[in-house]
């Protein structure tokens, strides 16, 4: 059914999309910076990636290949509203293959496989401001952003490893952008902070928070840390139970009230395909059963 | 109606929505990859206009953007077209959030607002008209370059005194026919 036709071409009216697409590129030419926008209200609430759904629309061609991701799953029930929203209202290709994709609108993961310049990773943020829980007034921590007065942040990974010994921050684990601005990654796992430094764009889009930032290709994005404490992107130590990879990021799930668990690719497209090529990890003959 | 009431007119977006999405991902790609050139094609601006300057008021002009027309690029033609098909106000340089003009009548570009401390997005962005638009030049180097980038300059001492003024300061678009490039202020630019 082509229902494209009584919407404008990627729901968002045209004027709205200009004010998107100037945040965007002031975004870009200052990498990590967060630029104010007029957040409009779409058809799903606050919280479900109405942020990252407003930068897709404004970046959104009709010739492309959109993948959505929940926590790296494409089956789950934010990934597949936001797939249909804009199958519906753009009338775009949509795919579950990462490399098939070129634009992937994304809820807290990077997925597995390198991302190309052709490519597009559009982030859903809850809370743009890294300093938030620091400083929850807004005037104050656009000042500390414009004074670069970032003491405060470092203050708090201190205590974390005065705490628990290490710096317990496991997810929206803060980077700096380009030596200038500290920027909040959106909750991926401190696991991803690595990949940041890609060859796609990436954009980041908080709804409710009205802000919009973006990291260009290659920007330097560092983790902060200590020189006694470096920067460790660690993940379960396990393979993956379903495909036995032992490279990404594994969900822990709770299978009985034994205290048996299974450890499984968080990125479901990345471990279907290594299944598909014939890896096998140490539950996946049940699972085929 | 006269054929020069009507040319105002014409050479808009034909399909809107979908001209504005494919101009805005080229405008994207170049600002987000400076040096790189890309094409913009959809929209038949009057002369002086370049095709791709046309295009990019097209994409991000409207009633909220104040445009600065500068020197040749200031005409009755311009400004009607400008007009109908975007609605933005023309606006003197201190007050612009885009200027359209060669480099010779947008200099000096002290005049532009380059943001506040606060806020350094309500900063202007030029479109800088050239004959040709190459790329062997200066050479580029920063966030959405690899290693290093080149591009032709119309000269490279204003463009590092920009960068200086990192995160304050002024982005650039390089428009020649239907070829367009871009100079985020975060790029440092350094003789060829």
């Amino acid at each position: 059914m082509s229902v494209m036709d009584e919407y404008n071409f990627a729901y968002i009216d045209e004027q709205t999309k200009r004010m998107i697409r100037r945040a965007i590129l002031k975004g870009l030419a200052v990498p990590g910076y967060q630029v104010p926008f007029a957040s409009r209200e779409m058809p799903m609430p606050y919280g479900w990636g109405t942020g990252g759904v407003q930068v897709s629309a404004a970046a959104l061609t009709p010739d492309d290949r959109l993948k959505v991701i929940d926590q790296g799953a494409d089956d789950t029930t934010n990934a597949v509203s936001i797939r249909k929203f804009f199958e519906r209202t753009a009338g775009v290709a949509t795919t579950e293959e990462t490399s098939e994709a070129t634009i992937i609108q994304t809820r807290h993961r990077i997925p597995e496989v390198e991302l190309t310049e052709d490519q597009i990773l559009v982030y859903q943020v809850p809370i743009p401001e890294p300093l938030r829980f620091l400083e929850p007034r807004e005037t104050e921590t656009r000042k500390m952003h414009s004074l670069e007065e970032y003491g405060l942040m470092h203050v708090k990974l201190y205590e974390d490893i005065s705490r628990h010994g290490n710096i317990a921050t496991a997810f929206a684990y803060p980077v700096m952008v380009n030596d200038r601005y500290v920027m909040d990654p959106s909750p991926i796992p401190k696991f991803d902070n690595p990949k940041m430094e890609m060859a796609a764009v990436q954009l980041f889009g908080a709804g409710r928070e009205q802000r919009i930032y973006a990291v260009p290709p290659w920007t330097k994005v560092v983790s902060l840390d200590f020189e006694d404490y470096p920067f460790d992107p660690s993940k379960a130590d396990h393979p993956c139970d379903l495909c036995g990879a032992e490279d990404s990021y594994l969900d822990e799930v709770i299978l009985d009230d034994a205290g048996n668990r299974m450890f499984v690719c968080s990125d479901t497209d990345y471990c279907r395909s290594r299944r598909e090529a014939g890896h096998e990890g140490r539950l996946a003959a049940e699972t085929m059963a | 109606m006269s054929t020069a009431a009507t040319a105002a007119l014409t050479g808009g977006f034909a399909n809107p929505p979908v001209d504005a999405a494919h101009a805005f991902r080229a405008t994207m790609d170049v600002m987000a990859r400076p040096g790189e050139i890309r094409q913009l094609t959809q929209a038949r601006p009057p002369a002086p206009l370049s095709v791709a300057a046309g295009t990019l008021i097209l994409t991000l002009c409207d009633p909220e953007t104040g445009l600065h027309l500068a020197g040749a690029h200031d005409t009755k033609d311009v400004r009607d077209w400008v007009a109908f098909h975007t609605g933005a106000p023309i606006v003197p340089a201190e007050a612009a959030t885009f200027a359209l003009g060669t480099w010779k009548a947008l200099s000096p570009i002290s005049r532009f607002p380059v943001g506040t401390a606060e806020y350094p997005d309500r900063s202007a962005t030029l479109i800088v008209e050239r004959a040709e638009l190459g790329a062997a030049g200066a050479t580029l180097q920063g966030p959405g370059i690899r290693e290093t980038a080149t591009l032709d300059l119309p000269e490279v001492a204003a463009f590092a005194a920009n960068h200086r003024l990192y995160p304050l300061g002024l982005d650039f678009f390089f428009t020649a026919g239907s070829r367009v490039a871009a100079l985020p202020r975060s790029t440092a630019v350094m003789e060829g």
